[in-house]
């Protein structure tokens, strides 16, 4: 009965405070707020809107981050398997994904800073022998005005992402054998693979890849960290209009809250017309059965971007260690004059809080997600339905952007007279890690041998004992893994804690991107690189508790 | 009204709308003329003192401010950290649509100019209290008119003082001998110099308040900017600074087509060797950074001899808040000798105090000897040239008219 409940519980906590919030941005979009005085319906707020100075630009980098982001990240994926699957570097990249994936966005792009600003570690390593460059150039390259170091920031991050979707949905397509079969009639290995299983793979990714499209019109953050300034992308904008303190700015932001909407929605629009495309291309492509050209090629284009993303990340947190020891260090000296704790000593009496409540927000919001997802699940198997409609549902808040509805959200919380607390940060987190949870775990759990079961079964077991002494002990591994990437997601929230919490309830996260205003290399060295450490916890809890519980099964150890 | 049963409440208040309105300082409760009460009813409280926090000095002297009152008067301080002062006015303008009056989240603000002027005049600010403080007495304001007007606005007792800001321009004595001395020379230099200044992108404030530096050295129509900007002619008053602009940005770090996001970054850009000159609002922040490890030791402090601009930094009190008893409690504090000693230390912080030093008596005045021996100080009495801040409307069509003419270009 409580099983059967599970599917609907999870549909309305994720639909319900997305469709609150939507329509609480809306109705202040058309002037309407009897809080702040808007009685009436009117166009006001757009044409405000279409008078900000840079609104055009600030739209178009939002788009064209979007889209070329993904375009990317898809690109470096998908090359990347068929030309490595099974190659040495394919084991080493599986065992590095899941660090790379919970390193959070704004970790990951403080590190990109730091490697390619003028005076980033980059310049410094190769000043003044091999540039000449006795100060730091005068370039523009981080925040630069076409966004190019936003989308290279999103790249980075948004590469394993996929990755992982795609190693999660493979072992559905047998792509083993179906390589084996074009390899049989003459195809080279890397073109077999783009040839007979992407194709086929697409489809299963296709959510994820309008999740990375809808998170990269609309990331905050990374935006404010990488993205242009002079104007901002649409997203930092809007955060801007928002916490004006003339509150007629409201209905401004809530319009480009919509219009944000509509960008990325028109994003998703071109992506589609894009898949048309490609898919012309590719059948074309397939069509003519070429077997052999390109074939080197291929194998530079899947390995050297991958090795370029993973090494940009581990070197970029590197920078953030060196940085966050730095005595003074000046231009263009490769390390810094002098190595000191003092910024580690000066920051450790503050770290305690933040850590505190991050912790228990993630664990919280991670818990209540993996119940509902098992909750789930296990109603799944027991029915025998698996709710492919719902999925969309599912991913609902990784599509809407979350600029998009939260503002309208804290409104309705504001109208409802909830004080902010942790209660509501978790409910907030909920709303993301829940997702995620459920993507991680889904195949797992759907793959897992249904004669198991019916062994059990027929041995006299209940149906909840075969839960709980049989399934449970065997997705131990896949589901402390899929609790990791809940906490990583936690983790790494920036906006629904900060907006929720009303700033009063600091985590990590919120701490490092407030610090980063006062623009203290050394300080945001320090707090992002907590920031980036604290997931990692979770994976190696993740991966090593398997090992240590079920060292005589091997097979519950689970695929790293 | 406490001892009011509830039942009559509403009817009491239903007959003294008009003279509640009338005379909203006879509604300030807690009285701080009591002082023992209101000790008393501060103890056990928690104030929730929203704060810039981009720099980690002031931080940790937040934190110390934390321990002290904590040990002296019960009561716990919590540093919300905004990003922007202006998040907190949102929030208590917010709190005032939704109909919350009592139960506010923001129990103390530090404030000054266009966000002071924005709260006074929504009716957002808990008072007049800040001249009943019993430490208020040792800032002299009848000697020091600073410290009671913000912005050319009179504080009425609205905000309490905490400290003091003035332009100090800053360079590296290894890249450059001798520095501009106004507004003029640094075009100069900068054509000479390409690159190696720049200003925070508006609206961050230090970078909005070197647009006024420049305003009030460029405009011939000086005193129109201490009266509402509505009163004059905008365009006539800044098309100089305009000019101005346009002629320096091309030679500004990265040409002018980016600007660093705050004082602090520009600081950095300092410390990588990537600008020559810079300026800040806290005059011993170039001292304090080369202490960090953050500057050169080759770091130069100055003010131009013509003088820059100064204010005076605040906190106040949202009418929503329900710990105003313990928020004017932290604010007396942040008052006292060893509040502001301690918050001038270079050690600490090192912004300057509020209290009329010379007229401490002569143990307190030691408290407050500034470290003279550190070379990325002031010289002594660089500091006295001080401009007024103009009208803080003139701050808001700046920032307006700097975004239309230069974002997006």
């Amino acid at each position: 009965m409580m099983l059967r409940l599970a599917p609907v519980l999870i549909v309305t906590l994720l639909v319900a405070p997305i469709l609150a919030g939507l329509a609480m941005a809306l109705l202040p979009a058309f002037g309407y707020l009897p809080a702040l005085g808007g009685e009436a319906f009117s166009l006001a707020p757009w044409r405000a809107l279409a008078a900000q100075p840079g609104i055009g630009r600030s739209v178009a980098i939002s788009l064209a981050s979007g889209l070329v982001a993904t375009a990317i990240s898809l690109a470096v994926v998908l090359l990347y398997l068929a030309a490595a699957t099974g190659s040495r570097l394919d084991r080493w990249i599986r065992r590095l994904v899941s660090p790379l994936l919970s390193i959070p966005h704004a970790a990951a792009a403080f590190g990109l800073a730091f490697l390619i600003a003028p005076s980033g570690l980059l310049a410094r390593l190769t000043s003044p022998a091999l540039t000449g460059w006795e100060r730091p150039p005068d370039l523009l390259i981080v925040q630069d005005p076409w966004g190019l170091s936003l989308i290279a920031g999103l790249v980075i991050k948004e590469v394993p992402f996929l990755l992982l979707m795609s190693l999660a949905a493979l072992p559905q397509l047998d792509a083993e054998r179906r390589v084996a079969m074009a390899r049989s009639l003459g195809y080279r290995p890397a073109i077999a693979w783009l040839k007979v299983v992407a194709p086929a793979l697409y489809p299963l990714i296709r959510l994820p890849v309008f999740a990375v499209i809808a998170y990269a019109s609309s990331v905050v953050d990374v935006a404010m960290i990488l993205g242009p300034t002079l104007p901002p992308t649409l997203a930092v904008s809007i955060l801007t209009w928002f916490s004006d303190p003339d509150l007629d700015q409201r209905f401004l932001a809530s319009a480009g809250a919509i219009l944000q909407l509509g960008v990325t929605a028109t994003a998703l629009l071109a992506w589609w017309g894009l898949e048309r495309l490609a898919a012309r291309l590719m059948a074309g492509w397939i069509a003519r059965g070429g077997r052999r050209r390109g074939e080197t090629s291929l194998h530079l284009a899947g390995k050297l971007p991958i090795l370029l993303a993973t090494g940009i990340a581990f070197t970029g947190i590197g920078g953030l260690a060196i940085y966050s020891v730095a005595g003074f260090w000046r231009f263009p000296d490769a390390l810094p004059q002098s190595v000191t704790l003092d910024h580690w000593a000066q920051a450790l009496p503050s770290l305690g809080g933040p850590l505190a409540s991050t912790a228990l927000i993630a664990l919280c919001s991670t818990l209540l997600a993996a119940v509902l997802v098992l909750a789930a699940l296990e109603n799944e198997q027991r029915t025998g339905r698996t709710a492919s409609k719902a999925l969309w549902l599912l991913y609902l808040p990784l599509i809407v952007p979350q600029i998009a509805f939260l503002f309208g959200l804290v409104v309705v919380m504001e109208q409802l007279g909830t004080r902010p607390t942790h209660g509501l940060i978790i409910f907030g987190h909920l709303l993301f890690v829940l997702p995620y949870v459920f993507l991680s775990l889904s195949e797992a759990y759907r793959r897992i041998d249904p004669r198991w079961t019916q062994l059990a079964l027929t041995l006299g077991a209940s149906r909840n004992a075969v839960f709980w002494r049989v399934r449970l002990p065997m997705l131990l591994a896949p589901l402390l893994t899929a609790c990791a990437v809940g906490l990583a997601v936690s983790i790494g929230q920036y906006l629904p804690t900060q907006l929720l919490g009303a700033g009063r309830v600091t985590t990590v996260t919120t701490e490092a991107v407030s610090l980063a205003a006062g623009g203290n290399r050394r300080v945001i060295g320090v707090w992002a690189l907590v920031q980036a450490c604290l997931p990692l916890v979770g994976f190696v809890i993740a991966i090593g508790l398997p090992k240590l519980l079920w060292s005589n099964r091997r097979g519950m150890q689970g695929a790293p | 009204m406490r001892a009011l049963s509830p039942r009559f409440a509403p009817r009491l208040t239903a007959l003294l709308p008009a003279l509640l309105l009338s005379t909203p300082g006879l509604a300030a409760t807690p009285d701080p003329a009591d002082w023992q009460a209101v000790l008393e009813e501060a103890r056990g409280q928690t104030v929730y003192w929203y704060a810039w926090a981009g720099e980690q000095r002031t931080n940790d002297y937040l934190d110390w401010v934390a321990g002290r009152v904590d040990e002296r008067f019960g009561i716990t301080l919590e540093h919300v950290k905004v990003g922007d002062t202006a998040e907190a006015v949102s929030r208590v303008l917010a709190e005032k649509q939704a109909g919350n009056d009592e139960a506010g989240n923001v129990d103390l603000i530090w404030i000054n100019g266009e966000n002071f002027a924005a709260m006074k005049e929504n009716d957002l600010l808990f008072g007049p209290f800040a001249e009943a403080l019993p430490n208020f007495a040792l800032t002299r304001p009848a000697h020091n008119p600073e410290v009671v007007t913000d912005f050319t606005l009179p504080t009425e007792g609205y905000e309490s003082p905490w400290g003091r800001a003035q332009i100090t321009f800053y360079y590296d004595s290894d890249a450059l001998e001798t520095p501009p001395q106004d507004i003029e020379a640094l075009l100069a230099w900068a054509r000479a110099n390409p690159g190696r200044f720049t200003y925070p992108r508006i609206p961050d404030f230090t970078g909005s308040t070197f647009l006024k530096q420049a305003l009030i050295e460029l405009t011939d129509q000086g005193e129109a900017l201490y009266a509402p900007v509505e009163e004059s002619d905008f365009a006539a008053v800044t098309a100089p600074l305009w000019e101005y602009l346009d002629a320096l940005h091309p030679h500004l770090w990265r040409s002018g087509r980016q600007f660093p996001a705050s004082g602090p970054e520009m600081r950095s850009l300092m410390g990588d060797g990537t600008l020559s000159l810079a300026f800040t609002f806290t005059p011993s922040e170039p001292a304090a950074a080369v202490a960090d490890y953050e500057l050169p030791p080759s770091t130069r402090s100055y003010v131009p001899a013509s003088g820059t601009l100064g204010n005076v930094h605040f906190v106040a009190i949202p009418y929503n808040s329900p710990h105003q008893a313990g928020a004017m409690v932290i604010a007396n504090y942040l008052l006292s000798p060893e509040a502001q000693a301690t918050k001038q230390d270079l050690e600490v912080w090192g912004d300057r105090t509020v209290l009329d030093v010379a007229r401490l008596d002569d143990d307190t005045r030691a408290l407050f000897d500034l470290d003279q021996q550190n070379p990325a100080m002031l010289p002594p009495g660089a500091l006295e040239q001080t401009l007024p801040e103009p009208h803080p409307s003139w701050m808001t069509a700046l920032q307006d008219a700097w975004q239309a003419r230069y974002i997006g270009q």
